[in-house]
């Protein structure tokens, strides 16, 4: 059926429609991931957001049942090029459209993804809707509608409700849950850990009593500074025990520390994006998804070290405590999708837990 | 890490004469590595045997050799330059071999000379098999189970316990050279004692056949600090078992997953890094189709044909990045030029799709085996860009110029769908088409997939194709709705074979889709799918709403490239069109170049202003013309392509700069051209223009044989033969007319004589003759096949005053403004015309070189309005140097089976070489050693073999090589007649007079050089056919004209060794 997609200013998209037909309204962002779609559906962080793949041909290798960074697709609405109808591949146990339906997530196809992106480049992230043609009837009252969009508390919407324990034989994780992808489990799984996932209304005293070895901040939507009760949390949580924070997690940790954070134009989502370990003098490409970004000078340089920097354009990627076992990073060193060239810094978590337990 | 301190002059080794496996994409890589080099004020030494480059301009090195790549010669230049350092690995296989010679030769060491970038330990660690599987098992990658052998005992034995099929991959040759897949112990004797020989290190590779995964290609590129990215992937259409050189690929990856694409890029970056590649790399895969399992195929440590198409299709520039790595740069401290903003350290993303698609040369070579295997068989490539597959399939079909537009090909049409089911097993060139054909015929995509075990992605994409054509098929014009339309322009169809398909005349479908406002639309390859702001506007088309192309005030000039590289059009054509780009940008032009040929120097996104990347053909250029509105055209330069063009660029109101299309079509018009002879009394010799069988042989035997027999308006002499009796031309017609045949077909009588060709400059008024060539072979061998000699040796000043007077008289009658090249025949004394092509030829790059004048920036300028009395190199015949130029042709027959090897009026060679010398010896010695011909040493023997009417010449040459001490071999009459003449000639049996005979004589490595000249026809000669083609089996060097033979006396008799050479700087000619 034919649709379109309806941007804060005014911009009309026309396509076809696929998934669910219907209308969403969500924050439109763009993804130059070339692989991985599966995933980025399915990366709590896009909760409220109508995803644009930059690369043209989406489902080529259809949807399996391995892919999935939980347990459902997070994200309101999916904008691609060209749907593949014929997927091919062995894992593959249906199609992009059949799983969308599925899981009831409108999809819009056949429109001109690269004029989309290079709008949200110039002009910044925007608001917008899909909408059937059949639905759109009055544009300005769409356009309101679309206007007065805002993403409540999307870390609430996506965290898990209660404690999830997973058995390991290694050391013993606290997994805060502001929206996780599953390959921070999956990662600490493969490194023997053993992990209890928190809901991200847990307390600290709640999180302290299960003695944790360590605690990971995972990744999430929105705006951090929504966060204040986590915040809060996590200033209560550092100098106790060893702390490694991803994306939102990190953004967290720096405005628990004082800094500041600001929304990026159009952020970054994909998985060539280049970060330097200033450490290693040593650049890796990146797996990202985020809007926002700490600001430099709002660092409080006596704790507060940048580790990470964006090679793309010079934001931070990552910071390193000085006055507490504790580091982030912006990006997402689980990957899935994207490279994991930077998986190295669950080691580094690891060997964070083991010097600390060793200085005991 | 910032640049290294202790570099300071480079010498740069190129890749040598165009053959198969290794084309244009070395004097692209060696091009940027030389600018690279010298924008860090690093002085660049450079030599190649090859003058048809952009990269032996002495505008891109400082000190340019054209020199035979030789061990010894490489030295010569070595200690007369003393660089300090070496690049390795930008000049293809070649390069690095040498590099490799003189590194363990312990010279370098000896000489203070570094080897940069990559160290030779890793090379020999990637480049020997052994040593690789050593590698790839430490570090836990897996391999194909394999063995390195060194006798065909121990392949045997090894292929027993993998069990057969298996691949035999001979150890450092160029695109497969040598090797295949065989079935049973027999082939594997043949096919690996072949491989042996090949071998430079005597070594082959047995591997367990795994035909059928999927092959997926990386490009990866590493600095000597660490860091790590890779440039893309690519995925071959065609699964394991066709050379990735002969597959169809597409890039990125359509049907990996993201957990596969990591996995092979995880992999990928773990053995760039365990080898420790300072550079490009690229590391191909075989992955299974149906689990996570997948083996290492290859490693090849060095920027590699498939490091220039992966550059092209997405913006990354390889080997200037390599050239940069080498010198010390780390990734982080390169600019990305495409963004001006962001950094080599990082991985382009795609948001478009890729083709390429392989230039065989099957259209010429109609004999030539078409299976393609493990040996690389192509001449070239086109890629194409677009946002659909389909698209640029499309695109990609149409760039071969093979008069193919879509996927439905008459020839199929037929063919009982049994038949179409069979040929779905043989692994060809034509195969998409077979797909398409039995796609049509309602055989599943699974009974295909089956068949060929290409991917359901693929195939269901050529589906969606060919369910388009038959919808076309079923439209009438009101049917056509703007929907049809565009899903049609999206999917790449051209309005000429829609209209086609549904019947309605082209100009009707192209005015209703302007009607509806279905244009075409230019998006931009910025290497980061838009996330940042490109400054290189490099342009694909796509039938979208929104169109990036810049406005622009300047006034804009369009320069037509040449397409993919193929026997009869090759680099020196990229020359030319990059070298009128360049002289339009100094008359302060802006301009815009359109080509498709990944593999080349003008498609490079900072050569033209703007790039398009986009078939050739009249639609996609008249696109190009609307979005850009330029002051005019130039298509002199990019050889038959862009001359096909002009009457298009003509009709759409395009100015053509040079000589108007009405002139040049009098050139190529039969009936035209003669008023024109017959105006200025020039003679030609004799000839007729023909439609039909019967006219042909009535034409022949009017004129009496031996004629000529060719299709007008081709290049490289495509289809032209000389026939003898009215069976040749009954032959040569059917093949001429296997193609449709829009002009007429042209048969003149054939004088064998003293071929002469001249390239000269026209500004309308004055004409500049930059030199006279002579060929050294006799008229009816292709002026392309010929070695050239400049300037000539043997014409008298008055037959060249005779030249002379014709040139100008023909420039003049012509109206040639710019290029032109004539083409004369000295017979009994008197010079005839043969033929004159308005436009830029195969030697001018050459000429250009030996002679110093600028002639494509001189043409260029002179038809932007410039006059030759502007310049500093007057007018008329131009003074001749002190230094005499030979130009060999190079041939690829070891990788065309089937192929016969005789010269003739039709081209055959790939490439070419230039020797240098103050002596013609001495010049035609290097270039006879440059194009790999290996002499013979005296003692060795020499079968001679020889049609009657050469038998009395033969004597002389008999004599001389005797006298050289050399053995000879004879036939029975041609030994009797030798013996009779005095000259001791061993007496060998032809193929049916018994054992032993002469093909167990070549078997037993008694000879060092055969001469054979064919006897008439292409058919009729089956031992002559049988000798030669062993030959090149063999490598042993096979002449087919006793003129070359008579050239090879000369450097024989020369008596210098390769050592003994003096290297000359080009600069010589520059003063």
């Amino acid at each position: 059926m034919k649709a379109f997609l309806l941007l804060e200013d005014g911009t009309i998209f026309e396509g076809n429609s696929f998934g669910m037909e219907g209308k969403v309204v969500g924050e439109v962002v763009f993804n130059t991931g070339m692989t991985g779609y599966q995933e980025v559906l399915t990366d709590p962080s896009y909760c409220g957001q109508i995803v644009c793949m930059t690369y043209p041909l989406i489902g080529n290798y259809g949807v399996n049942i391995d892919d999935i960074e939980s347990l459902k697709p997070q994200v309101k609405g999916f904008i691609v090029r060209e749907l593949c109808k014929t997927p091919s591949n062995w894992r593959s146990i249906e199609t992009l459209n059949e799983y969308l339906k599925r899981n009831e997530i409108t999809g819009l196809e056949g429109i001109d993804t690269r004029a989309l992106t290079r709008i949200l480049r110039d002009n910044g992230t925007m608001k917008g809707t899909i909408i059937t043609a059949e639905q759109l009837e009055n544009i300005q009252e769409e356009l309101t509608k679309v206007n007065s969009y805002t993403i409540n508390n999307p870390v609430l919407q996506v965290t898990t409700n209660e404690i999830k324990h997973y058995k390991g034989e290694g050391y013993k994780i606290a997994l805060m849950d502001y929206g996780l992808k599953q390959n921070i489990v999956r990662s600490l799984l493969n490194r023997g850990c053993e992990i209890y996932i928190f809901p991200a209304t847990a307390t600290a005293e709640e999180v302290l009593e299960i003695n944790p070895d360590g605690i990971m901040l995972s990744n999430g939507p929105g705006d951090p500074k929504d966060c204040q009760f986590q915040i809060e949390t996590i200033k209560k949580l550092i100098g106790k025990k060893p702390i490694f924070g991803i994306c939102l997690g990190h953004q967290l940790t720096a405005l628990a520390n004082g800094a500041n954070t600001v929304k990026l134009k159009y952020g970054h989502r994909g998985c060539n994006h280049p970060v330097k370990d200033i450490a290693k003098d040593l650049t890796y490409i990146t797996s990202q998804n985020h809007g926002y970004t700490i600001v430099e000078e709002s660092l409080d340089r006596e704790t507060m070290t940048v580790s990470h920097i964006n090679m793309n354009d010079g934001t931070i990627e990552g910071i390193k405590y000085k006055n507490a076992p504790l580091f982030t990073v912006q990006f997402h060193p689980e990957a899935s999708p994207g490279p994991g060239d930077t998986a190295y810094l669950f080691d580094e978590f690891i060997k964070m837990i083991d010097y600390s337990k060793s200085s005991l | 890490m910032p640049k290294r301190n202790d570099i300071h002059k480079v010498l740069v080794i190129g890749s040598g004469p165009i053959i198969i496996g290794q084309a244009a994409e070395f004097d692209y890589a060696g091009t940027q590595a030389c600018q690279a080099l010298k924008e860090e004020g690093i002085e660049v030494v450079l030599v190649n045997s090859n003058p048809a480059t952009i990269m032996t301009d002495t505008n891109i090195a400082d000190k340019v050799y054209i020199e035979p790549l030789k061990a010894e010669v490489v030295k010569n230049i070595i200690r007369c330059e003393k660089p300090d350092s070496i690049l390795p690995t930008l000049g293809g296989q070649t390069g690095l071999n040498l590099a490799m010679e003189l590194a363990e030769s312990g010279f370098l060491q000896e000489q203070g000379v570094k080897l940069l970038g990559t160290a030779t330990e890793a090379i020999k660690m990637a480049e020997d098999r052994q040593d690789f599987k050593d590698t790839m098992e430490r570090i836990g990658e897996p391999c194909i189970a394999s063995k390195v052998v060194t006798t065909i005992e121990d392949a045997v034995e090894f292929a027993r316990e993998i069990e057969y099929p298996v691949i035999v991959r001979p150890a450092y040759t160029l695109g497969g050279t040598g090797g295949g897949i065989v079935y049973n112990e027999e082939e594997l004797r043949e096919i690996g004692e072949n491989g042996l020989r090949l071998s430079r290190v005597h070594q082959v590779l047995i591997e367990k056949c795994i035909s059928g995964w999927k092959e997926i290609e990386y490009e990866v590129m590493r600095d000597s600090k660490g860091n790590v990215i890779t440039v893309c992937n690519m995925e071959n259409i065609d699964p394991v078992g066709v050379h990735t050189g002969d597959s169809i690929v597409v890039a990125p990856s359509q049907t990996l997953a993201d957990k596969e694409y990591q996995m092979l890029r995880t992999s990928a970056l773990k053995i760039i890094s365990a080898l420790g590649i300072q550079g490009g790399c690229n590391v191909q895969y075989a992955l299974h189709p149906t689990s996570f399992e997948y083996a290492v195929i290859e490693v090849n440590p060095r920027v590699s044909r498939s490091s220039a198409l992966a550059s092209k299709a997405t913006g990354y520039p390889i080997a200037k990045v390599a050239s940069k790595i080498a010198i010390g740069y780390g990734l982080d401290e390169i600019k990305n030029a495409v963004t001006g903003k962001t950094y080599a350290c990082f991985e382009p993303t795609l948001d478009y799709v890729v083709v390429k698609i392989p230039k065989w040369p099957f259209d010429k070579f109609v004999k030539a085996k078409r299976t393609l295997g493990t040996q690389m068989k192509a001449t070239g490539e086109v890629m194409s860009i677009s946002s659909s597959f389909e698209a640029a399939l499309m695109k990609a079909i149409r760039s071969l110029e093979l008069g193919i537009f879509t996927l439905e090909q008459d020839i199929y049409k037929n063919l009982e769908g049994s038949e179409i089911l069979k040929k779905l097993h043989d692994i060809n060139d034509e195969r998409i088409f077979v797909i398409a054909e039995a796609i049509r015929r309602s055989i599943t995509v699974e009974e295909i997939h089956e068949i060929t075990k290409i991917d359901y992605f693929f195939l269901c994409k050529i589906k969606e194709l060919v369910l388009m054509e038959e919808k076309l098929k079923t439209v009438s014009k009101d049917q056509l709705d703007k929907d049809i339309l565009k899903k049609a322009k999206k999917m790449g169809f051209t309005d000429r074979i829609i209209a086609k398909l549904s019947g309605i005349p082209q100009k009707e479908i192209t005015e209703l889709r302007k009607q509806k406002n279905i244009t075409a639309a230019y998006k931009m390859v910025d290497t980061c799918a838009a996330e940042f702001e490109a400054v290189t506007p490099y342009y694909y088309s796509t039938y979208d709403d929104h169109s990036e192309v810049k406005k622009s005030d300047k006034d804009k000039v369009m320069v037509l490239g040449s397409g993919p590289i193929r026997i009869g059009q090759g680099i020196e054509f990229d020359y030319c069109s990059v070298h009128s780009v360049w002289a339009l940008k100094e008359l302060g032009y802006e301009t815009i170049i359109a080509n498709n040929n990944p593999e080349t120097v003008s498609t490079d996104f900072d050569t033209a202003d703007r790039l398009y990347f986009e078939p050739l053909t009249p639609e996609d250029v008249a696109n190009i013309v609307e979005a850009e509105n330029p002051k005019g055209a130039i298509v002199q330069f990019g050889g038959q392509t862009a001359i096909k063009l002009t009457k298009a660029l003509d009709d759409m109101g395009v100015k053509i700069f040079g000589t108007e299309a009405k002139n040049v079509d009098a050139a190529e018009d039969r009936e035209k051209f003669d008023e024109i002879l017959e105006k200025t009394g020039i003679p030609r010799p004799q000839g007729k223009t023909i439609f039909t069988l019967d006219e042909a042989i009535a034409a022949a035997n009017e004129l009496g044989y031996p004629v000529l027999v060719r299709p007008s308006y081709v290049l490289g002499g495509q289809g032209m033969e000389i026939a003898y009796n009215d069976k040749d031309v009954k032959e040569f017609m059917e093949i001429i007319t296997r193609t449709v045949q829009e002009h007429p077909i042209l048969v003149d009588k054939y004088m064998m004589g003293k071929e002469i060709e001249v390239d000269a400059i026209c500004d309308g008024e004055e004409i500049l003759i930059p030199g006279i060539m002579e060929h050294l072979e006799r008229a009816g061998v292709h002026s392309g096949d010929s070695i050239s000699v400049y300037p000539s040796q043997t014409l008298s000043d008055k037959v060249k005053e005779v030249i002379v007077d014709y040139t100008v008289k023909l420039a003049k009658a012509l109206n040639v403004v710019g290029m032109v090249n004539i083409q004369y025949v000295l017979y009994n004394n008197q010079v005839y015309v043969i033929e004159v092509n308005p436009r830029s030829s195969r030697t001018v790059p050459y000429i250009s070189k030996v002679t110093g004048i600028p002639m494509v920036n001189l043409a260029t300028k002179v038809m932007m309005g410039k006059k030759l009395k502007d310049f500093k190199y007057g007018t008329g015949l131009y003074r001749e140097p002190g230094y005499v130029s030979v130009k060999v042709p190079v041939f690829s027959f070891e990788k065309l089976h089937e192929v016969d090897t005789s010269l003739g009026p039709e081209m055959k060679s790939t490439g070419e070489v230039l020797g240098i010398a103050d002596n013609f010896p001495e010049a035609l010695y290097k270039g006879i050693i440059a194009s790999g011909i290996k002499l013979p040493k005296p003692g060795d023997g020499i079968l001679m073999t020889v049609r009657d009417t050469d038998k009395p010449e033969l004597i002389h040459i008999a004599e001389e090589f005797e006298k050289l001490g050399f053995t000879l071999y004879a036939t029975g009459k041609t030994a009797n007649m030798l013996n009779n003449n005095g000259i001791a000639t061993n007496a060998v049996r032809k193929l049916d007079e018994g054992s032993p005979n002469i093909i167990e004589l070549i078997h037993a490595g008694k000879l060092a050089m055969i001469i054979n000249t064919p006897t008439k026809g292409r058919n009729s000669d089956r031992d002559g056919f049988k000798i030669r083609r062993k030959a090149v089996e063999m490598s042993i060097p096979c002449l087919t004209s006793l003129d070359t033979a008579e050239a090879i006396i000369k450097c024989l008799k020369l008596g210098k060794t390769e050592g003994e050479l003096e290297v000359l700087n080009l600069n010589i000619f520059d003063e």
